[in-house]
């Protein structure tokens, strides 16, 4: 079996709201080898996008440590924690959040902004990127130009753009159809299958979570 | 693309609202650029001091006179190279509107101590031929269409009756900093019709301009000069050109202070008309900077992104402010000419004025846009994703 690169230890998460402390995850372990393609299912509030949120350090935990790509992800200086995400974590988001003054390559070639690469090098990726999700034709279409699917597409394909390690999807067929849906699926699966990308993926949709290798219902942050 | 596309970009987003606050800083900076030009005219006769000149006169006011005969004793001071003397001679043309400052002079001396008034050989020849003669600047000369061998006629009002004086001389400025609103006219003229109704006050000046071999002696020139003087009848002081011009500019300190308050007031509302678009801007772009964080980039490139943008708008606000300040910079000074006459000799717009304005407008920009910065940085990106702008 594969090391894990994701990798849980006894979390705890706990918002407040107005002074009361609302747990979300308790005492919550998991290990993701690297490879791994998870479903995380379950009901509003059962933690799901929270567990994303502490992979990409966007949220520290209450308790516990998580570990991802190599570092310990809750004990990182923010900056620090900007320059690992930029290289280790790619973000699908369930409302495709494309900066719409921006062009479909432009969008795609935001994160390799943080790179080194040269601008000839970041056109090379930026046309690989479209052209697995395929969206050679869509280029220079901005976001108001193209439909669900081919702005979440897009959205994908800003995700693999900068080859990330981990692949994080936050529902990304909730504002879809079931025909687009299907398109990104297949299109997430094959990122799996033939990049052997970890994804780590939270839905709502059944249909969806059968593509994933392993699915992890949540219910009031505990894994049923 | 680099990050200036995404700030470019933005930038377009709300065409009108940039537009509108574009609008905004472009008036601030016309009226900031035309408060400064008014205090700047203020301080034109200051700006125009000659650094080898002190001025001599009585040393409890100016409106006291000192004897003629000190002229000689001042010229025997080590250190002074020329003397030469003036009376304000305060008449009115016209009416009391038609204001422009007048001085009797000893024609020679004056001419000779004030290089920066320019008048041809045959003029000065003229002007020193003609008891009767004056020399008037251009500006002044434009101003009322007169020419050579043109009479003016003054109402005398500190040496009353009237008075007729021939236009002998038109002076031109040697640099744009001379003051060419002047009348000069013959000091020896006036006191002879002085010592017909005034006698007691005859032989007098208001003052006496000293030139000096070495500005950097002025302060010791100064003191000879107060000190032997001392304890007579008309003790004097004695000060550079530069200090007694300044004199003058500080009886009009509380309006000039106004003037100064009210540009720092208008910079205030520069700062408060762009933060508030900056931060509506970044409201409403709450969900794209998560992204872009959650994307891995760092504090410094959302600073760069909004400060960018600031500047962005700043900048056009401050060129289309630039831009109108100079057509009603000449509207402003008409008025004001037609208002006041020639009180103010000038009311050049400097580029150093513009330069400032835009400088200081692009200061408040960055200074503006720490509060979105700020509010951005301190937000927590796993609620902003949430966020429904």
């Amino acid at each position: 079996m594969s090391q894990s690169v994701i990798e849980f230890q006894r979390v705890t998460k706990s918002y407040f709201r107005d002074e009361q402390e609302v747990p979300v995850l308790r005492n919550f372990s998991l290990s993701i080898p690297s490879g791994k393609f998870l479903a995380v299912m379950g009901p509003s509030g059962s933690g799901k996008t929270t567990i994303l949120n502490l992979i990409a350090g966007l949220d520290r935990p209450t308790q516990g440590t998580v570990h991802a790509a190599g570092i310990e992800v809750s004990r990182q200086r923010e900056s620090d924690l900007a320059r690992w995400r930029a290289r280790h974590i790619g973000f699908v988001f369930q409302f495709y959040n494309l900066i719409p003054v921006l062009t479909a390559a432009e969008n795609v070639e935001l994160p390799l902004l943080l790179s080194p690469l040269t601008k000839r090098e970041r056109v090379k990726h930026v046309q690989a990127a479209l052209g697995l999700v395929g969206l050679s034709d869509r280029i220079h279409h901005y976001p108001r130009q193209l439909s669900g699917g081919q702005e979440q597409r897009v959205g994908i394909a800003r995700a693999i753009v900068s080859d990330p390690t981990i692949l994080l999807a936050d529902e990304p067929t909730g504002n879809l159809d079931r025909d687009a849906a299907q398109a990104v699926m297949v299109l997430l699966s094959r990122l799996h299958l033939e990049l052997n990308k970890t994804i780590v993926m939270v839905t709502h949709d059944p249909r969806a979570a059968e593509y994933a290798q392993e699915i992890l219902h949540l219910d009031k942050g505990k894994v049923t | 693309m680099t990050l200036a596309t995404l700030i470019v970009r933005n930038a377009r987003r709300h065409r009108l609202r940039v537009v509108l606050t574009a609008c905004g800083i472009a008036t601030v900076i016309l009226a900031f650029n035309l408060i400064v030009t008014t205090v700047r005219a203020w301080y034109a006769g200051v700006e125009a001091s000659v650094p080898n000149r002190l001025i001599t006169r009585h040393a409890a006011s100016l409106s006291i006179h000192l004897p003629l005969a000190y002229r000689d004793r001042i010229a025997s001071i080590s250190g002074v190279t020329g003397v030469t003397y003036a009376n304000w001679f305060g008449g009115v043309y016209r009416e009391a509107k038609g204001f422009f400052p007048q001085f009797a002079v000893d024609p020679a001396s004056f001419l000779d101590l004030h290089q920066e008034l320019v008048v041809t050989d045959d003029e000065r020849k003229s002007f020193l031929g003609d008891r009767r003669g004056c020399v008037i600047g251009r500006r002044l000369a434009d101003l009322y269409g007169w020419k050579i061998g043109d009479v003016i006629a003054l109402k005398g009002t500190l040496y009353p009756g009237d008075w007729e004086f021939v236009v002998r001389g038109i002076y031109r400025g040697a640099d744009a900093t001379a003051d060419e609103t002047w009348m000069l006219l013959r000091w020896d003229y006036m006191n002879e019709r002085r010592r017909q109704f005034d006698p007691d006050r005859a032989d007098t000046v208001g003052w006496y301009v000293v030139r000096i071999a070495d500005p950097g002696l002025a302060g010791m020139v100064s003191r000879s000069l107060d000190s032997e003087f001392a304890n007579s009848a008309a003790e004097t002081r004695t000060e550079t050109e530069q200090a007694f011009q300044a004199s003058f500019v500080a009886m009009s300190g509380a309006i000039i202070s106004a003037l100064k308050l009210l540009a720092i007031v208008l910079n205030g509302i520069t700062l408060l008309v762009l933060a508030n678009t900056l931060v509506m801007t970044v409201r409403e772009r709450t969900r794209e900077y998560a992204v872009l964080r959650a994307l891995g980039f760092r504090s410094s490139h959302l600073t760069a992104l909004v400060t960018g943008e600031a500047l962005l708008i700043a900048l056009f606000g401050s060129m289309l402010g630039i831009a109108l300040t100079m057509p009603a910079n000449r509207l402003y000074a008409a008025l004001v000419s037609a208002t006041l006459g020639n009180f103010f000799q000038r009311m050049t717009l400097s580029p150093s004025t513009l330069i400032l304005s835009a400088s200081i407008t692009l200061c408040l920009a960055v200074c503006a846009s720490a509060i979105p910065i700020t509010r951005i940085l301190r937000s927590r990106v796993a609620n902003d994703l949430r966020h429904v702008g």
